[in-house]
């Protein structure tokens, strides 16, 4: 293991780990007001009514198949019966749908916000950085799938790049295991990692609020006011308690009367 | 029972004149900011007409509003919870920026710093959208007074359901204005089709609001608003709507579009409700039959087994005494002569209207006849069968009665009141006619053609004090100059007043208090130091909004005389 294998599998990847727990816990706190996916459907419908629920439903699908394919190690699906043939074909073709469908998505979504004036205009630099480091990350990873997977023999990233992602959430970092793994594979997970870095900085955000809570929620949501200006509005934050001032048993007594 | 109290609001129509200083007022305190330049709150619409956005009331292709399904139970007409989980990356109910209308400016700098030339130098229409010069096609009211109305008339949602030949005699005869806000309904679509549950309907007055830290931009409401009162702010990606300005009637003040109305068409006052009895109501089988539904659920104020429910549920007295003073109450459910707006979208609506007479009352009087005679109005309004089929189908779900009931009352107070001030003997068979008394008929006169403040708007403050006292309880070390100076009782004084205070608010530094545009520090404002009212929001500045004129002119508001001197 050299310096630059340390570099890039170990200390990056938990880096960008740290900033980016960390990150959406202090913009949570400070900037709910700027937590929103900042839509632009008002602006053009035609081309989004397509790209948007392709790349969208087309990412649910790649997030889940990375799954699958990253936290379960292969012996437990080996013992459901998920031999390595059949999950190379699952993965390579539901996966190649899948990237077909999100990157068709992502094609419209950024042709339509290069061409349409109106939303290019609204497109913030951090827009624009994270559209180079998502559109970087899909295209290496489809890349890679075409390259080795499809035209190449099949790689099996499960017997190396799997184990050193489960080896980095178990804190026995092994970058050994990522010093072999083909060119793009590698690109796909750096590129990946600079994103997850500056994701709680960007729209991306939008992804942790995911409104399941509707499906069980009653239809009409009640507030009182006194939650954001009466009393519980005043409650001190915790830490911040202040003592009470001694009152005199007669005292007290009188004030609750 | 669950006893709430609904701030409403009722509209009297024969009174609007369509001037919207309504809605310039309300754009000028809500929303004349980027983002929402396209968003009226309170809009007027000329009917017939489009509306805004463009046919609104089409819910067909809108999909506002609820349906009842046919197991009897109401459904979002956009679908249920897991459709419009389904649909969030794409919301196909969703108006375009262009249903309301392409904002614009002008190029006003060209006025000023074009060159000398031959031509003089105009100011072209620049898009707020994109920054490059535009056509202007359509606005908030660009068929204001029927202007262009030959061609878009026929587009008109409610005309729509009319027959051809009414169509064409329509034009002819009719013509009034619609002014809208949120309607702050008892069951509303968009709180319900909010994924992220930051709309809520404050249990306290009912007012309607959004969560702007909550919400995260799903667009839901905007579609499911069967009134189209939901704007999505395009700039920071929230919604946005009508809040009832809250912070006015918090502190017992009307709206600004009431308080600014020229014609004082406006009331504002409390309605007593049974919260559980709402669904049911929202969820009767006929259209029509939603008017008298909506009308059971409202509660007698003076019923001694409502005040005490509504007490046992924590209703202060002053709240239980604006319910029984309400103008809302009257003209719903004791005159009955004001209708809501589109029952059949089954939300319960709570801004209502009283039906403008005046249309017809025009068409008698241009024919030569009495406009103010009992017999010849009653008889117009069954003859006039093309208005009040119109006004039906705004009003009641298409039922003309409850339109003619109160157009023939509105008639018959009218005569009434004739007779009275030409110093003729009253003809209580008037009154009769349309089922009051000679009392009742003066009373509604006097509200709705009188129309005294006091009367219009009966708006009880909200309850903070209890809250207040309860903090001064708790938190003893709240003193002046304690540790704890945040709160209430570290009013300004000599050891604090005109020295740094922290970080400034929207209202400039006030002493120690969490700065909300609320009642709460409305009435810290109000104090009687001249300082703090002036402190500026920024260093060198003056904030005008809480100057009182005492004192002078202030340091900074003024920029330095030619010559060094201050003006102060």
């Amino acid at each position: 293991m050299n310096a630059w294998d340390f570099l890039l599998w170990v200390a990056f990847p938990y880096a960008a780990a740290a900033v980016f727990v960390v990150g959406h816990l202090l913009r949570f706190r400070y900037d709910q007001f700027g937590w929103t996916s900042r839509s632009s459907q008002t602006y053009e419908n035609r081309l989004l009514r397509w790209g948007s629920p392709m790349f969208h439903y087309g990412m649910l699908m790649v997030i889940g198949g990375h799954v699958v394919g990253l936290f379960i190690p292969k012996a437990w699906l080996e013992f459901f019966g998920v031999t390595e043939h059949i999950y190379h074909l699952g993965a390579t073709w539901l996966g190649t749908f899948a990237a077909v469908l999100t990157v068709a998505g992502l094609g419209i979504l950024i042709y339509r916000r290069r061409l349409n004036g109106r939303v290019l205009l609204v497109t913030t630099v951090m827009d624009k950085v994270m559209y180079v480091l998502l559109g970087g990350t899909i295209l290496f990873g489809t890349t890679a799938t075409v390259l080795y997977q499809i035209f190449g023999g099949g790689y099996d990233y499960r017997g190396s790049i799997s184990p050193w992602i489960r080896s980095l959430y178990g804190f026995q970092p092994d970058p050994a295991l990522m010093s072999d793994v083909p060119f793009f594979f590698q690109l796909h997970v750096l590129c990946a990692t600079t994103l997850f870095l500056l994701w709680p900085f960007t729209r991306l955000v939008h992804v942790f609020s995911a409104p399941l809570g509707y499906l069980v929620r009653p239809y009409v949501v009640y507030r009182s006011r006194d939650h954001h200006t009466g009393n519980s509005a005043r409650k001190v934050p915790r830490g911040w308690e202040r003592s009470q001032r001694p009152v005199a048993r007669r005292d007290r007594e009188r004030i609750r009367r | 029972m669950r006893v709430m109290a609904q701030m409403s609001m009722i509209m009297n129509l024969d009174k609007c004149i369509g001037c919207h200083t309504c809605s310039v007022t309300c754009k000028q305190v809500w929303t004349n900011r980027e983002g929402v330049e396209y968003a009226w709150f309170n809009n007027v619409e000329t009917r017939p007409g489009l509306g805004y956005p463009r046919q609104y009331e089409d819910q067909e292709r809108w999909k506002g509003g609820w349906v009842r399904n046919k197991r009897g139970r109401l459904k979002l007409k956009g679908g249920g919870r897991l459709n419009k989980l389904a649909h969030i990356f794409n919301n196909p109910d969703l108006p375009g920026i262009d249903d309301y209308y392409e904002p614009w400016t002008y190029d006003y700098d060209m006025l000023t710093t074009a060159p000398a030339g031959t031509q003089s130098p105009v100011a072209r229409p620049k898009s707020l959208l994109t920054g490059r010069n535009m056509d202007i096609k359509w606005s908030g009211n660009w068929d204001d007074d029927l202007g262009g109305s030959q061609e878009t008339a026929a587009q008109d949602p409610i005309l729509a359901t009319m027959s051809e030949k009414v169509k064409m005699e329509f034009e002819e005869t009719f013509m009034f204005y619609l002014p809208r806000i949120c309607e702050h309904c008892l069951n509303p679509a968009c709180v319900s089709a909010c994924p992220s549950g930051a709309m809520y309907k404050r249990e306290e007055d009912g007012i309607v609001l959004v969560d702007e830290d909550g919400c995260r931009g799903w667009r839901m409401c905007v579609s499911a608003c069967p009134y189209k009162k939901v704007y999505f702010n395009h700039k920071t990606g929230k919604a946005e709507k009508c809040t009832l300005c809250y912070p006015l009637i918090e502190q017992g003040k009307p709206t600004i579009c009431s308080e600014t109305c020229v014609g004082r068409l406006r009331y504002l006052g409390l309605m007593l409700y049974d919260a559980d009895a709402v669904l049911e109501a929202a969820s009767v089988e006929n259209d029509q039959d939603l008017l008298e539904a909506q009308r059971s659920c409202f509660l007698d104020p003076f019923d001694p087994e409502v005040i005490a429910a509504a007490k046992a549920e924590g209703m202060a007295d002053d709240w239980i005494e604006a319910a029984q003073k309400s103008p809302i109450r009257k003209l719903i459910t004791e005159y009955k002569v004001a209708l809501p707006l589109h029952p059949e979208y089954r939300t319960m609506p709570m801004v209502w209207y009283i039906p403008p007479l005046s249309p017809v009352v025009d068409v008698v009087s241009n024919s030569g006849a009495d406009g103010e005679d009992t017999r010849t109005l009653f008889a117009a309004i069954d003859k006039l069968r093309i208005p009040v089929e119109y006004l039906a189908g705004l009003f009641s779900a298409g039922d003309v009665k409850p339109v003619e009931s109160s157009l023939r009352k509105l008639a018959a107070m009218r005569s009434f009141m004739r007779d009275i001030n030409l110093g003729r003997d009253e003809n209580a068979s008037i009154p009769e006619s349309v089922g009051m008394t000679a009392t009742e008929m003066k009373a509604m006169y006097r509200l709705l053609a009188i129309a005294k403040y006091e009367d219009r708007y009966v708006i009880p403050k909200a309850h903070v004090e209890t809250a207040r006292e309860l903090d001064e309880l708790g938190c003893s070390l709240d003193n002046e100059g304690g540790p704890g100076m945040g709160g209430p009782s570290s009013h300004a004084g000599p050891h604090n007043g005109g020295r740094d205070q922290g970080p400034a608010g929207p209202y400039g530094n006030t002493p120690g208090m969490p700065l909300n545009a609320t009642v709460d520090n409305y009435n810290e404002m109000v104090g009687d130091s001249p300082i703090i009212k002036t402190r500026p929001a920024t260093p060198g500045r003056i904030n005008l909004l809480n100057w009182n004129g005492t004192g002078g002119a202030p340091e900074g508001m003024f920029p330095p005389k030619l010559g060094g001197v201050s003006p102060a």
